[in-house]
């Protein structure tokens, strides 16, 4: 559920009153709430829980968050090649 | 682009080197507790515990929502589903918890509309298409997930969908801290508060608890690197006899945390006494409709009586979602109870203790 994977906004609408976003997840699309990011411009990146946007990340906390997902990949891959647990 | 990023440095040189550090402060055993069931999840996926020096345990905290919703929801939840006439909405981790007779799962199997949605809006959209149904939203989660349903509620009251409610369910963090913390059988020495928890409220809220209880808490996200960074600062002071909270997730998380998601949770919700499966009742550790929105409970909309309720005898979950106990202390672990046959909730959502063990821990003694 709490996977903080940033995604990026792309185009404002609104659902009968809720401002609500398209958010791009590395080229796939959700639409999210963002009643609660009242400052986001498009471009920005938000991190989503359950369709809602929780806050905005600048483009340098969000390229930290996705280097991270990188590197816990090659990481594993590591470990798997390493064979053992430690 | 995002794909540009995406593409950027894939170095696992960090966890390597915050592991490194850890051993390097530890001199003593010391206990720590994750609160949030995604970092259980994320511990036990990237074989986490097994980095650390033997001296640091990690307990796992009662932060599965699904897993602490309580039996009482559970079966109310069924009582409305069963119901002529209503589509029960509910993310789709809920379906499969046991009630004291049956999951949501079958009682969809039997013939109720129960549903899986991602966002309660969703819910609303579904109640705006059915005028002739009741469409009920089983709101559990933490604070998180909270301003969702908070907007949901508002949406829907401002384009008059009157046949949508809640199941109001939700709990909130620091209550449980104290509980679990004033406990006589207490083993927690320095928390790892849950990001996104902490994404919305802050981490104001935190600083008595540590001060209180003299229990460092470090705000901690779900990555690897963010997981071992948490336990790093912590660790620090434990050794060091300090106890403050610290924040380790700053790129998500600042002290006063998102105002404008406090305010939507407050115009609606207001703390209410809550039953946690398997811990008991805590004192305004839970979240109910404020009375201006009271014609959005379905429990004041279907007039549902008090159930009683019994859990399955040989479900220790209630020790496990304290941290008192290990998924693997059960004597139903793997046995009676598995990912498919589950006879409590942390065996059901990928972020259970229970489940995560089962998936993950090879080292079972
Ligand atoms: S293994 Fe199953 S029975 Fe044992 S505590 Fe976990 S959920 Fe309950």
């Amino acid at each position: 559920m709490c996977l903080g994977i940033p995604g990026k906004l792309t185009e404002f609408f609104d659902l009968q009153g809720t401002a609500m976003a398209k958010v791009d997840f590395g080229g796939v699309f959700q639409d999210v709430c963002v009643s609660a990011v009242p400052e986001a411009k498009l471009g920005q990146y938000v991190i989503v829980h359950a369709g809602f946007a929780l806050n905005t990340l600048s483009d340098t906390e969000a390229e930290e968050t996705i280097k991270l997902l990188n590197e816990l990949e090659a990481f594993n891959r590591d470990r798997e090649a390493d064979g053992s647990g430690q | 682009m995002t794909a540009g990023i995406f593409d950027k440095q894939r170095d696992p040189r960090r966890v390597r080197e915050l592991a490194a550090a850890i051993k390097s402060v530890v001199t003593r055993p010391w206990k720590i507790m994750e609160i949030c069931g995604g970092q259980t999840h994320a511990i036990l996926h990237y074989g986490l515990d097994q980095l650390l020096p033997p001296e640091v345990e990690l307990i796992h905290g009662p932060g599965c929502p699904v897993c602490v919703t309580s039996l009482e929801a559970i079966d109310s939840a069924l009582q409305i589903a069963g119901q002529p006439g209503v589509i029960f909405t509910s993310f789709g981790d809920m379906l499969r918890v046991p009630g004291s007779r049956q999951d949501l799962f079958s009682a969809r199997a039997a013939g109720a509309d129960v549903r899986v949605v991602t966002s309660p809006l969703d819910a609303v959209s579904i109640a705006q298409q059915n005028p002739d149904k009741q469409v009920v939203f089983f709101a559990i989660g933490f604070e998180t997930t909270v301003p969702v349903i908070a907007a949901s509620i508002l949406h829907a009251q401002r384009n008059q969908v009157s046949n949508f409610s809640i199941l109001p369910a939700n709990v909130l963090v620091p209550p449980a801290m104290h509980a679990i913390l004033s406990s006589p059988d207490n083993q927690v020495n320095a928390f790892l508060a849950a990001g996104h928890v902490c994404a919305i409220m802050g981490y104001w809220e935190y600083e008595p608890i540590a001060q209180a209880y003299n229990c460092p808490i470090a705000v901690t996200g779900f990555e690897p690197a963010d997981l071992l960074e948490g336990i790093l600062l912590v660790l620090r002071q434990l050794e060091s006899g300090t106890a403050s909270v610290v924040n380790a997730y700053g790129r998500a998380v600042i002290r006063e945390g998102n105002q404008s998601a406090q305010q939507m949770i407050s115009q609606v919700f207001q703390a209410v006494d809550r039953n946690w499966r398997g811990i008991g009742t805590i004192p305004l550790s839970g979240l109910g409709l404020r009375p201006e929105y009271s014609n959005f409970n379905s429990f004041e909309r279907f007039k549902l009586e008090p159930l009683a309720v019994a859990e399955s005898p040989l479900c220790i979950a209630g020790q496990v979602l304290r941290g008192n106990a290990k998924p693997t202390d059960c004597p139903a672990f793997a046995r009676e109870c598995t990912p498919q046959t589950p006879l409590g909730a942390p065996m059901v959502s990928a972020e259970g203790a229970c489940a995560a063990y089962h998936r993950y821990h090879k080292a079972v003694a």
